[in-house]
């Protein structure tokens, strides 16, 4: 069976493509190193437009109007620029409103593009530009550690990772983030309060990573002017041991990126968290697609184990039956406490 | 590949946004009849993000149960019987994985053409994100920018009766093209033009180059008084199909498999309860629920009329969440027999959310994933009620309309651990009035028969008299409005062996006269002050009626259902309802 994949990595090679949504401009140059936060490409992707209806402000048919109308798809105008000009001897000019671009004509009707600035694209990881993808984008390469998680509120940022949980289960004070933290990357346990997520924007946080977060918050977390990555669940849980011990072997270690991205299932995009490290050889690749196979270490996603690692070491044949009477497909697992339980396959991930 | 009606075995398809089955269908003793299933987790998401993973792994178990091959050695269809046996003559599709399609619909009076688009939408896998109207306050600009916001992936344009004025509708029109034209032509939406007929010649014009697919179609509002969207739900299968073909790979060569015949899982299903309600005839129902991850659907058809309504914010997976906009974890605490924190319930969700394809591993979770079930159908119902047609048959409008037939399906309640548990989660959540049939679809094979049915009418009818699906129980549910605890009705089965059981019935009660499946026999039932059970207040019945894996069922717990505040006797209560079902 096909085996969903969640990446905790100490060291490895990371891959992004990264794309804009349409054709655009990319900026950064084959092999050259970004930071997270840089911007690699932008577009005109325009949501603000003016129509100016010559027709209807002349009181005239659209085919009269359309021969006044002085402008040109393409052309750049100013506000104030005269758009066309009525009959007779009291007629007022009609000017446009907004600076802008004509993007359409026709019908006695102007369209103008007035959005002050193009779509900007950011790198999302630090690393090098080992591919340009003509008008749309870049992969970029980078090696070091890797964290998946599961729930991220839109923000991108970088900065040097400090560890403040220092067990897997804290739970996040406000008062613990003082001054002292200001623009460092926070491993911060679990939050189940707005003051800390108010707390860390005051002290200009450039991040939280959290083992979980209270559901009540997820609104608010999104208005955060910082990145906050969820690597475990949504509610209160410990984070899982494997991703606290990469994040806290590397504490105060620099350039840190979260890419605090909504994790989609269909596009496979993830909230993640990228500790570039010193290397010697470039390690391989994570592979994106596994099965199941004993052997694997994987993490139980559902109660009663929920966050908890272990080894798979057998994929009987046949359906099992659950304490509750579900009847499915079943793996044995042996956690990491020694434990050997009988789990449904579908509850189970893949720790690449 | 030949077509069905020419060959005998059938392998049908169906793409889920969770599972991924493979049913095959085959002549025995000269019927049509459901053989086996094979099924396997869905593989339309990342990493995988081809439904040919899924599918090859649904047919390969579906190979291992029949010891029949259909798959080469380079898991490659076998398109023809060969001579060893190998192979499958026929192939039909369906499928219901993608993530949601935004919609923009337009039309020009908003509680006539736009309600009408509304309605059209909603048979599918749909969110409608924004909606274009005449009575919009907002600027043409407004308009332009709010629909390349919306980044639709399908625009349905209705409005205009046939033959009326077009002016209003040419201004629509020319905005959805405005606005078109601005996007790059990789992000051009499907269009679906649905209304005055007068117009498709100038739509076609205008917006054929627009768009990155343009279907014309009957109009769905030919008059003011008259919707018509059989035609139109026929394109909107066809677009949705072509959409999911550019946007998840892996679904074009299911499609050639199937000979182009892919339809979305909602409209199969929606076909097959038109259908059915065709043969039952006029003034028998029928109802068919379907509790999947992707969405709730609702199908009902009546005397070959077909409503449908399709609820992604209701499916059980990734969109769980949207459920809480509806609803509390409170509410949703009511349906349980043991005490569980809205805190847990509201964890519960979200951590299905993250994981949609795991399932509850705890008696605790089973039973939270089947109060989510129930609260998810119930308000899917609540919201279908207020949009069903107002000539259908009622006892009263706040309720179920009378449905004779009620075909269930989605794993929540197939799956379910106890056919009384699956019996459980139906009646609290559609409390069914008068006398209903209750089946269970245990496979999920609704969609799979009504894409077959696009080439073989004979197959689904005979699938469906051949066993394919479970006969639940025979549910009476009577209006009553005795108090607690009165009799209300009196009901006494004579078997064919002659045995004769009598049951009273008080208001509140539920009650159980098992009836054996392939068992028939003579059920009268004597209502007490003017209880109705769908022939009028007091009025007795007298009727042949089939056995079923539970029987028949007397529900006297009221309609609506009003579960007590107590929390103590409402637990004990569900514990009891449970335990008389059989657990």
């Amino acid at each position: 069976m096909l085996a969903p994949v969640t990446y905790n990595l100490a060291l490895t090679t990371i891959l992004r493509k990264r794309v804009l949504p349409v054709d655009g401009e990319v900026i950064p140059k084959l092999n050259q190193r970004v930071a997270a936060t840089d911007v690699i490409a932008e577009a005109s992707y325009s949501h603000s437009h003016h129509l100016i209806d010559v027709a209807r402000i002349l009181g005239i048919k659209p085919n009269v109007a359309e021969k006044l109308v002085s402008l040109h798809v393409g052309e750049e105008v100013s506000a104030g620029t005269v758009v066309a000009t009525g009959f007779g001897l009291f007629s007022k000019p009609i000017k446009v409103e907004h600076s802008g671009r004509v993007v359409a004509t026709g019908g006695g009707q102007v369209l103008l593009d007035i959005s002050q600035k193009d779509f900007q694209l950011k790198a999302g990881i630090s690393g090098e530009i080992i591919e340009i993808i003509p008008k749309r984008g870049v992969v970029i390469q980078e090696v070091g550690g890797l964290i998946q998680g599961v729930w991220g509120n839109g923000k991108i940022a970088r900065g040097r990772l400090h560890v403040l949980a220092q067990k897997p289960n804290e739970i996040l004070a406000a008062s613990q983030l003082d001054i002292s933290l200001r623009s460092l990357v926070l491993l911060a346990g679990s939050c189940q309060d707005t003051d800390s997520l108010k707390a860390a924007a005051d002290i200009t946080a450039r991040g939280l990573i959290l083992s979980s977060i209270h559901p009540m918050l997820l609104d608010f977390a999104r208005k955060m002017p910082y990145p906050i990555i969820v690597t475990d669940i949504i509610g209160q849980q410990a984070m899982n041991a494997s991703a606290y011990k990469i994040l806290s072997t590397n504490n105060q270690r620099e350039n840190v990126s979260l890419n605090a991205g909504a994790y989609n299932r269909y596009t496979g995009a993830r909230p993640e968290i990228v500790i570039p490290l010193p290397h010697a050889d470039i390690p391989p690749v994570p592979r994106d697609v596994d099965l199941f196979a004993p052997g694997q270490a994987v993490r139980l996603c559902r109660a009663p184990h929920a966050g908890a690692k272990g080894t798979l070491v057998n994929l009987p044949s046949g359906l099992k039956t659950l304490p509750n009477g579900l009847r499915v497909m079943a793996a044995e697992v042996k956690l990491d406490n020694g434990e050997r339980i009988t789990v449904p396959l579908v509850n189970l991930e893949v720790l690449g | 590949m030949a077509s069905v009606i020419e060959s005998d075995s059938v392998l049908a398809l169906d793409i889920g946004s969770a599972t991924t089955r493979a049913m095959l269908f085959d002549v025995v003793e000269g019927r049509y009849r459901f053989v086996a299933i094979g099924q396997a987790s869905s593989s339309a998401h990342a990493p995988f993000n081809d439904v040919a993973h899924g599918v090859e792994g649904a047919i390969q178990k579906l190979q291992e149960i029949t010891g029949r091959i259909f798959l080469d050695s380079d898991r490659r269809l076998i398109a023809s019987v060969q001579a060893d046996g190998t192979g499958i003559e026929s192939v039909s599709a369906t499928i219901s994985a993608g993530a949601t399609l935004k919609v923009v619909v337009a039309g020009l009076l908003a509680d006539v053409s736009l309600e009408s688009a509304e309605n059209l939408a909603e048979s599918t896998y749909a969110q409608i994100v924004e909606k274009i109207s005449l009575n919009d306050p907002r600027k043409a600009e407004e308009q332009i920018d709010s629909i390349l916001k919306a980044n639709p992936d399908l625009i349905i344009i209705a409005g205009g009766t046939d033959n009326g004025a077009s002016q209003s509708l040419q201004k629509i029109i020319e905005i959805i093209g405005l606005t078109t034209y601005l996007m790059p032509s990789e992000k051009r939406p499907v269009i679906i033009f649905a209304g005055n007929k007068e117009m498709r010649n100038e739509v076609r014009e205008l917006l054929e180059p627009l768009s990155s697919g343009l279907y014309t179609t009957s109009n769905i509002r030919p008059s003011v008084e008259r919707e018509d969207l059989a035609h139109a739900r026929k394109e909107l299968a066809r677009a949705v199909v072509s959409i999911r073909k550019k946007q998840i790979p892996g679904v074009d060569e299911i499609d050639m498999w199937s000979g182009g015949h892919m339809l979305p899982s909602a409209f199969a299903e929606g076909r097959i309860i038109k259908l059915l309600s065709k043969l039952y005839g006029a003034g028998k129902a029928v109802l068919s629920v379907n509790l999947g991850a992707s969405a709730t659907t609702l199908n009902a058809g009546f005397s070959a009329r077909l409503f449908s309504k399709n609820y992604p914010q209701f499916g059980m997976g990734a969109s769980l969440t949207e459920l809480l906009k509806y609803t509390t974890a409170e509410d949703i605490a009511r349906w349980l027999t043991i005490d569980i924190s809205p805190q847990r319930i509201s964890n519960y969700i979200y951590t299905k959310a993250l994981y949609p394809n795991s399932i509850p591993a705890t008696k605790d979770d089973l039973q939270i994933e089947q109060a989510l079930g129930r609260e998810a159908l119930r308000i899917a119902l609540h919201e279908a009620q207020e949009k069903l047609p107002t000539d259908v048959p009622v006892l009263n409008k706040d309720l179920l309309p009378l449905f004779e037939i009620i075909l269930a399906g989605g794993s929540i309640i197939s799956n379910a651990p106890t056919l009384g548990q699956s019996l459980l989660i139906l009646l609290d959540a559609l409390q069914p009035v008068g006398i209903s049939t209750l089946i269970l679809d245990q496979n999920n094979l609704l969609p799979a028969l009504g894409a077959a049915a696009e080439l073989n009418s004979i197959l689904p009818v005979q699938a469906l008299e051949t066993g394919a699906f479970l006969n639940l129980a025979t549910v009476i549910a009577p209006i009553c409005s005795a108090r607690y605890g009165t009799n209300i009705l009196k009901a006494s089965l004579r078997r064919a062996d002659g045995s004769v059981t009598v049951v009273e019935l008080k208001q509140g009660g539920l009650e159980v006269l098992p009836l054996k499946i392939g068992e028939v026999a003579d059920l009268n039932l004597q209502p007490f002050h003017r209880a109705n059970i769908g022939h009028g207040a007091g009025r007795k019945v007298s009727m042949k009626v089939g056995g079923s894996a539970i029987g028949i069922v007397l529900d006297g717990r009221g309609r609506p259902l009003v579960l007590t505040s107590d929390d103590i006797r409402r637990r004990e209560l569900n514990k009891k309802w449970l335990w008389t079902l059989g657990g």
